[in-house]
C-alpha cells in the first residue's frame, strides 16, 4: 500500500475542494397514496478531507442519500450544493462531467464492466473525460499499481477474486483524481482480509486530502472514519465525530502512534 | 464516430455472438436478395435486349396480314399480299430516303435437310436476298454467302447455321467440312456455300438452326405452296430515321396496294419492341428490387429488436457507465456505434454473398450485377441501422443513472 502516497504525490491534492452541503433534503417515492419518504429533512454539511462513514439499517434511506450526493439521484425537495454549486440547476451533461471528474464511486457489487479487461475498466472514466489514449493508458496503470494490482493489469473481472474486483473499482474510481470518494457498502462482499485492505486504501485516499464518504452497516468500517452518522428512517440519529476533519485518519493515526 | 467507440461497440457485438450474427445474417439476406434480384433483372433485361438485336439493328418487319383477320366490325380490312415489285418501291431514294435496304423473305416451311442418310428438318428455311446478312447482322463462319448473281441465276446454293451442319454431319463434326457438300432439300439438291456465325440461343429459338437460301431458287423448290413474300426486313439508315421509315414504308405499301389500310399489313418496329421490351424489364427489376427491400427492412427491424433486447440486458452497465462520467451522448453513440456495425458488417456480407449468388444462373437467366445496386443495398443497410439503431440507443442514453444502476 505504500505505492499509494507515492501515486498520490504524483497525483497532487484534488482540483476541486469537495465541499457538500444538504439543506432540508428530502426525497420520496412513489406517487399519490403510496409514497414512501426515504429522506426527511437531513441536513448536512461535509467538509473538505472529511471521512465520513454512513450507518443505518436496511431502509433507513443511507444508500438514497449517497444518490444524491453523486449526483445519480435528484432530491424532492431541499437543496444540495456541491463545492458551492446547487446541483438541481446543472445540466444533464453537466452532472455527468461532475461524476466523472469530480466523484468517484465504489460499490457494493463492484459493478466492473464484464467482458473488459482492469486496465480497460479504469481507463474507462478517463475515456469518458476525453483524455488521449497515451495518457490513459499511463493513468490507468498507475492507478491499478496504487491498489496493488500491477499484475492484474489485463485480467477480465471475472478472473479476479472480490477483494481484487474492488481494489480495481476503487482504482477507478480514483483515476480521475476525484475529491470526493463514495462508497456504498465497499466491504458488503468481502471477506475480512480484503475488507482490511480495501479500508487501507480509503485511508490513504482520505490521507492525501479526498472527503471520503462511505455507507455501511459495519462498525468494523465506521470505527476507520473521522464521523460517523447514524440515520433511521430517513432522518438523522446521530452525528459523532470521532477524530479532526483536519487531522490524518484513524487507521492511520493508530499505526503512527 | 472515434476508433475508441468502435471498439467499445465490437465489444458488445462480440459478446453476444451468436444473436449478433442472426442480425446480421438479416441484413445479410436483405442485402443479397436486394443484389441479387437486381441482377437477375438486369440479366433478363440485357437478355431480351440481345435476343431483339439479333433481329436486326434499326430494321423494321412488314408482314402480310397484318392484325386484321377478314372482317371486323364492319371496316373492310383486307389482307394484302407483299409483291416483288414493292421491294424496289420501298427502295426508291425519293419516295423512302430514310430506308436504306430491304431484304425480302420467302418463308419455307418443313422442308425436310437429307445428307449421307442423316435428315433434319431446320426450324426456319428461308427464301432471300444477300441484304438479309447485313440487315439480321448473319455473319459468314466459314465460305461464303449468296449474291445477287446467285439470285438472278436461281443458283442452287444455300448457306446453313451451326445447329442445321451438325444435325447433318453428328455432334462432333466441324460445320465447315458441309462447305461444297449437296444436301437434298424436298426433291431439290442445294450446295453448301457457307456456315453462319454461330448466334446461339434466343430463349425460345435455337438461332443456329437455320437455312437462308437465294430467294428464286427457294420459290423453284416451293412447289404449289404459296411463294409469296411473308415479310420484309426493312432497314433504315439509323436509328433516330426508323419512325420515318416506318412511315415511307406505310404509305408506299398504302399506295401501292388498293383498298389497304394500316390494318392490312404489319409493320413491327424493333425499336419501338426494344422500348416497350426495356420498360417491361424496367418494371421487373422494380418490383425484384422492392421485394427484396421489404426483406432488408425486416432486417433492419431484426436489429432494432436485438438492441432494444441487448439495451434493456446492460441497463446494468449504462447505469456504471453514466455513474463514471458517461454522457448521454457517450451512451447514444455506443449504441448507436453498435446498431451501424451491426449494420455495416453485416451489408458487407451481404454484398458479398449477393456478388457471389450473382455467378450462378437462375431461372435460366445469367444475372447481371448492377454496380448501382451493390451501393444501394449497402446504403441502405447501414441507413436501416441508423435508423432502427436510433431508437434503443435514445432509450439506453435517456435512462437516469440511477434506475439503470438498480436495474436487476
Amino acid at each position: 500500500m505504500t505505492l499509494l502516497a507515492d501515486d498520490a504525490t504524483r497525483e497532487g491534492p484534488p482540483a476541486a475542494p469537495g465541499v457538500i452541503e444538504l439543506r432540508n433534503v428530502s426525497k420520496v417515492y412513489g406517487m399519490g397514496d403510496v409514497q414512501v419518504h426515504a429522506l426527511h429533512n437531513v441536513s448536512i454539511s461535509i467538509e473538505r478531507g472529511d471521512f465520513v462513514a454512513i450507518m443505518g439499517a436496511s431502509g433507513s434511506g443511507k444508500s438514497t442519500l449517497m444518490n444524491i450526493i453523486g449526483c445519480l439521484d435528484a432530491p424532492t425537495r431541499g437543496t444540495y450544493r456541491l463545492d458551492g454549486v446547487d446541483v438541481s440547476e446543472l445540466s444533464d451533461s453537466e452532472l455527468a462531467d461532475r461524476r466523472n471528474r469530480g466523484i468517484g464511486f465504489v460499490f457494493q457489487s463492484f459493478n466492473l464492466i464484464p467482458r473488459t479487461t482492469a486496465q480497460a475498466n479504469v481507463e474507462l472514466p478517463l475515456l469518458y473525460g476525453g483524455l488521449k489514449r497515451g495518457v490513459r493508458r499511463q493513468r490507468a496503470t498507475a492507478a491499478l499499481t496504487a491498489v496493488g494490482l500491477a499484475d492484474r493489469v489485463h485480467h477480465h473481472p471475472s478472473e479476479l477474486s472480490g477483494g481484487q474486483q474492488q481494489r480495481v473499482a476503487i482504482a477507478r474510481a480514483i483515476v480521475t483524481n476525484p475529491a470526493i470518494v463514495l462508497a456504498d457498502e465497499p466491504t458488503g462482499a468481502l471477506d475480512s482480509a480484503s475488507t482490511n485492505e480495501v479500508l487501507a486504501i480509503f485511508s490513504q485516499l482520505n490521507a492525501t486530502g479526498r472527503t471520503v464518504i462511505v455507507i455501511t452497516h459495519e462498525a468494523e468500517v465506521a470505527a476507520v472514519a473521522k464521523r460517523v452518522i447514524r440515520l433511521r428512517d430517513g432522518v438523522i440519529l446521530d452525528d459523532t465525530r470521532q477524530s479532526p476533519a483536519a487531522g490524518p485518519p484513524p487507521m492511520l493515526a493508530g499505526r503512527a502512534s | 464516430m472515434n476508433l475508441e467507440s468502435v471498439v467499445i461497440a465490437l465489444q458488445g457485438i462480440v459478446a453476444n455472438k451468436l444473436r449478433s450474427m442472426l442480425t446480421m445474417l438479416g441484413i445479410l439476406i436483405g442485402v443479397a436478395s436486394v443484389i441479387v434480384l437486381v441482377a437477375v433483372g438486369s440479366g433478363s433485361a440485357a437478355a431480351s435486349r440481345k435476343r431483339l438485336e439479333a433481329l436486326g439493328s434499326n430494321t423494321i418487319t412488314v408482314r402480310a396480314g397484318g392484325l386484321g383477320f377478314g372482317n371486323r366490325g364492319g371496316t373492310q380490312s383486307r389482307s394484302i399480299r407483299i409483291e416483288d415489285a414493292d421491294v424496289p418501291a420501298i427502295l426508291d431514294k425519293t419516295e423512302a430516303p430514310s430506308v436504306a435496304r430491304v431484304a425480302p423473305i420467302v418463308d419455307a416451311n418443313a422442308v425436310a435437310a437429307s445428307f449421307n442418310g442423316a435428315s433434319t428438318t431446320p426450324q426456319t428455311f428461308q427464301g432471300t436476298n444477300d441484304e438479309l446478312f447485313t440487315v439480321r447482322n448473319y455473319e459468314i463462319a466459314s465460305g461464303t454467302k449468296f449474291t445477287q448473281e446467285d439470285l438472278d441465276a436461281h443458283a442452287k446454293v444455300a448457306v446453313v447455321g451451326v445447329t442445321v451442319a451438325k444435325n447433318l454431319l453428328g455432334e462432333d463434326s466441324n460445320a465447315a467440312d458441309l462447305i461444297g457438300e449437296s444436301v437434298k432439300f424436298g426433291n431439290s439438291s442445294l450446295t453448301i456455300i457457307g456456315v453462319l456465325k454461330p448466334k446461339g440461343t434466343n430463349g425460345a429459338n435455337d438461332q443456329d438452326n437455320i437455312v437462308l437460301a437465294p430467294l428464286t431458287t427457294v420459290r423453284d423448290l416451293i412447289s404449289g405452296g404459296s411463294s409469296a413474300i411473308t415479310q420484309l426486313v426493312v432497314q433504315a439508315n439509323n436509328r433516330k430515321s426508323m419512325s420515318t421509315a416506318q412511315a415511307e414504308v406505310t404509305a408506299i405499301l398504302q399506295s401501292r396496294h388498293a383498298g389497304a389500310t394500316t390494318n392490312s399489313f404489319l409493320v413491327q418496329n424493333n425499336s419501338s419492341l426494344l422500348e416497350t421490351q426495356d420498360a417491361n424489364n424496367k418494371t421487373f427489376t422494380v418490383l425484384l428490387g422492392a421485394v427484396a427491400a421489404i426483406s432488408l427492412l425486416v432486417g433492419g427491424i431484426g436489429v432494432m429488436n436485438i438492441m432494444l433486447v441487448t439495451v434493456t440486458e446492460r441497463t446494468r452497465e449504462i447505469g456504471i457507465r453514466k455513474a463514471i462520467g458517461a454522457r448521454r451522448s457517450d451512451i447514444l453513440g455506443q449504441f448507436l456505434t453498435e446498431a451501424v456495425l451491426v449494420s455495416v458488417i453485416g451489408g458487407l456480407l451481404g454484398v458479398a454473398g449477393g456478388l457471389i449468388g450473382s455467378r450462378f444462373k437462375i431461372v435460366n437467366v445469367q444475372p447481371v450485377v448492377a454496380p448501382y445496386s451493390v451501393f444501394l443495398a449497402f446504403g441502405v443497410a447501414v441507413a436501416v441501422g441508423l435508423f432502427f439503431g436510433i431508437y434503443p440507443a435514445n432509450r439506453a442514453a435517456q435512462l437516469r443513472p440511477i434506475d439503470a444502476l438498480r436495474y436487476e
